[in-house]
């Protein structure tokens, strides 16, 4: 399961990433394997999603969401 | 002055940084370059409590080392370059104390490079509220360096901060953070060898970045280049592996010096704003209602302040006038330079008030939520969420805006914003369209509400958007993207606005505006006034003679007359000459001669047509008073036809070349520092101008 498949208000663990070079910049970013993300809302038109990580508000597109493996 | 120490202020974005600068330094602010780049210095004197001076840098705000922009790039390069003379003596780290965890990893990698560093923690009586609890004594032990709690805000601890780099250490006493080794430890011992480099994490930092740091030489880049192939070096992954191990060091010293409650008190509230502001239906009418007011206030705020700069110009040029002695030199320095001058000094309000409304919008943190909202939208036509705010900013002026593009990370996205953002209907088209709508649109309501004219000046602004867009979207097939574009952004929590900062922002930015662009058209004004004042052969002398013939002399009032004489030498002067050189070819699109010298006077600079129409149909000098100019505009018979000059399909005509044409020189040299390739002013010149023509001819066909 990836993290562009929650809903708001769920909760995840990041696992591992399919992308390495977005991984780098998500890691960079505090959101790192074993940190629990959650999606908290999605913009109007669907695209990009803001996720709470490490104690802040994060913005990141679908696609993006979409390279984070949950637990 | 040179200062005692040197200190470099280094945080990530949204950490009170620039608050804290304007704090140390007050109005002791320098904004200059730094060398090779186009990333803004910004640069001031502190006095300490021991009675030095530090010079205080401002380092653009980044989340690592590894730069993402171009502006995060010139923090490393100043940080490790040894022999530059900005290199600093002192590192001040500023960390937001309610956001911990990222805010450290940026430190520690600041730490490895051992300089000696000091952490301010802003936002302590924030975090305090929060109930996060820190025990800074342990803290500052774990890292082994100073920790001085702070509030930039409000202005706490400031002065404790002061005596800290007062009595920082020459020599870097931080513990170590990690085992930098361990991530490549064979190409770190053979780079630091080689390079005579005592500092493992500064070999590993060269490593990633010798390409882009300026204090390599090739050969030394080339051999760290072959040294990377020998060892297998792969740099996302030893990135990955560096942050990872940073942030378990990070985990480890909060998990004993920081506790931190289930759900922060302040991001509730944030939270509960965001629900409303980016609320799926009322967000973008939110949106919506904020640009409206934004607009309207730029306008209307603006309008008197502007009415009192052109009339201080006008007084100056009246006064110098009477002061000097006639002559060529007076006519430069007064009309030229002067004029030159007024004109862009007029501009100051607006761009004033358009940044003091930005800035705003991005203390309080709603500018990341615009972007957060219109990312969708903006990625479909080739642009980026980002690109909201060089767009919007392109109503008041282009170069600002396109100066702004920088926070863009994706350089395709970035070019395209440039190539499109003179589009948008800047502030220096408006009196041209206010002059053109009021010749041709008749004042009239209909339904009640809706103001003829109004509508037609809405509809210029609307128009200059979807040209934008479609624009960019053409780009967007035309461009390879070198890079994928990616959009990972932080969404700060939602904070009152700092009005100082608001107060700088309007300062600096008025200041950049009146230097970038005030260069630029005073020069062109310089030139266009020697191509309006003198004429080739003995044309001007032949004027004078006919007007001093008694027909002339006796049957006109000696206004009318110096007009008619003024008229008559512009028509014969070079800037007249060129105006009947290109008739030709603007023929078709309904303009005449006369309308060929406003083209050509204001390529340099589209405020310049209002003067310039003025100049030409012989209204008094005074270029402010639009209504005399509409008049006579109004007026003007075509000789051959009878009809007015001024139809409808003339003044739309015109409108759509005002709309497309690159004609502003400021803007040209913005593009060219921003991109540092003349290919990119000269493929906007050439795109814009063909689009020009073409909506003229079009609008020209369509009404005649």
């Amino acid at each position: 399961m990836t993290l562009s498949e929650l809903v708001p208000g769920e909760i995840g663990i990041v696992k591992e990433f399919t992308d390495l070079e977005m991984s780098v910049k998500l890691m960079e970013m505090g959101c790192l394997p074993g940190e629990s993300v959650t999606v908290s809302r999605v913009a109007p038109l669907g695209d990009p999603i803001a996720i709470n990580v490490s104690g802040y508000q994060l913005s990141l597109r679908k696609f993006e969401a979409s390279t984070i493996i949950l637990q | 002055m040179k200062a005692d120490i040197r200190v470099a202020l280094v945080g990530n974005p949204n950490t009170g940084k620039s608050t804290l600068f304007n704090t140390l330094t007050g109005l002791n602010q320098k904004i200059g370059n730094f060398p090779g780049v186009t990333v803004d210095k910004k640069t001031g004197v502190c006095t300490l409590p021991d009675g030095r001076t530090a010079e205080i840098i401002d380092l653009p705000g980044t989340y690592s080392l590894y730069p993402k922009s171009q502006d995060e790039s010139i923090v490393f390069s100043v940080l490790a370059d040894k022999a530059n003379t900005h290199t600093p003596d002192l590192v001040v780290v500023i960390i937001d104390a309610t956001n911990l965890k990222r805010n450290l990893l940026l430190y520690s990698q600041v730490a490895d490079l051992k300089i000696p560093v000091i952490v301010a923690l802003n936002m302590i009586d924030l975090s305090k509220k929060a109930g996060i609890t820190i025990d800074i004594d342990l803290f500052a032990k774990k890292l082994g360096v100073p920790v001085i709690p702070i509030s930039a805000r409000k202005v706490e601890g400031i002065d404790k901060l002061k005596a800290a780099i007062g009595f920082a250490n020459k020599i870097a006493l931080q513990e170590p953070s990690i085992d930098v080794e361990a991530i490549a430890p064979q190409l770190i011992a053979q780079i630091s060898e080689e390079l005579k480099l005592d500092n493992p994490y500064f070999a590993l930092q060269l490593a990633h970045q010798h390409e882009t740091v300026k204090f390599l030489t090739p050969q030394q880049s080339d051999r760290i280049e072959e040294l990377e192939k020998e060892f297998s070096f792969h740099s996302q992954k030893a990135q990955g592996a560096e942050t990872i191990a940073r942030y378990s060091f990070i985990n480890d010293l909060l998990y004993d010096t920081v506790k931190i409650p289930e759900t922060a008190k302040d991001e509730t509230v944030s939270n509960k704003i965001d629900k409303v502001l980016t609320h799926r239906v009322f967000g973008l009418f939110i949106f919506l209602g904020i640009l409206l007011f934004m607009f309207q206030s730029i306008f209307s705020w603006s309008a008197y302040p502007m009415e009192k700069i052109g009339d201080l110009f006008a007084w100056a040029q009246n006064s110098l006038h009477q002061v000097l002695p006639a002559g060529p030199l007076t006519g430069l320095v007064v009309d030229g330079v002067l004029g030159g001058l007024s004109g862009v000094m007029v501009f100051i309000p607006q761009i004033a008030i358009l940044f003091a409304f930005i800035s705003i919008l991005e203390d309080t943190g709603y500018m990341s939520r615009v972007t957060f909202m219109m990312d969708k939208l903006m990625r479909k036509v080739g642009l980026n969420g980002k690109s909201v705010v060089p767009l919007i900013g392109g109503f008041a002026c282009a170069v600002p805006s396109i100066m702004s593009t920088r926070t863009i990370e994706n350089w395709k996205d970035r070019m395209i914003t440039i190539m499109v953002t003179p589009l948008v209907t800047c502030s220096a088209r408006l009196p041209i369209y206010v002059l053109l709508i009021g010749l041709v649109v008749p004042n009239r309501n209909f339904w009640w509400v809706f103001n003829l004219q109004g509508l037609a000046l809405t509809g210029m602004y609307i128009f200059s958007l979807i040209s934008a867009v479609v624009v960019a979207f053409a780009f967007k097939l035309i461009l390879k993207g070198r890079e994928r574009g990616y959009f990972i952004m932080e969404l700060p929590v939602y904070r009152m606005p700092r009005w100082n900062n608001v107060a700088y922002s309007m300062y600096d930015r008025s200041k950049a505006f009146v230097l970038q662009a005030g260069k630029v058209i005073i020069a062109v004004s310089v030139i266009l006034w020697v191509l309006a004042s003198y004429g080739p052969g003995d044309r001007f002398a032949k004027i004078e003679q006919k007007y001093k013939q008694p027909q002339y002399a006796q049957k006109l009032k000696p206004d009318d007359l110096t007009r008619a004489i003024n008229s008559e030498k512009l028509e014969n002067s070079y800037a007249g000459a060129l105006g009947h050189f290109i008739e030709p070819a603007i023929r078709p699109l309904g303009f005449d001669w006369k309308i060929g010298i406003a083209l050509i006077t204001s390529f340099a600079a589209r405020e310049v047509f209002v003067g310039t129409m003025a100049t030409i149909y012989s209204v008094d000098g005074n270029a402010e008073k639009i209504e005399s100019v509409q008049k006579k505009m109004g007026s003007a018979k075509n000789p051959e036809t009878g009809k007015p000059v001024f139809s409808l399909a003339v003044a739309f005509s015109l409108m759509m070349f005002y709309a497309f044409a690159m004609q502003c020189a400021s803007t040209v040299a913005v593009v060219y520092r921003e991109t540092k390739n003349w290919r990119w002013p000269a493929i906007q010149f050439a795109y814009m101008t063909v689009l020009a023509y073409a909506a003229s001819l079009l609008a020209y066909n369509l009404l005649k």
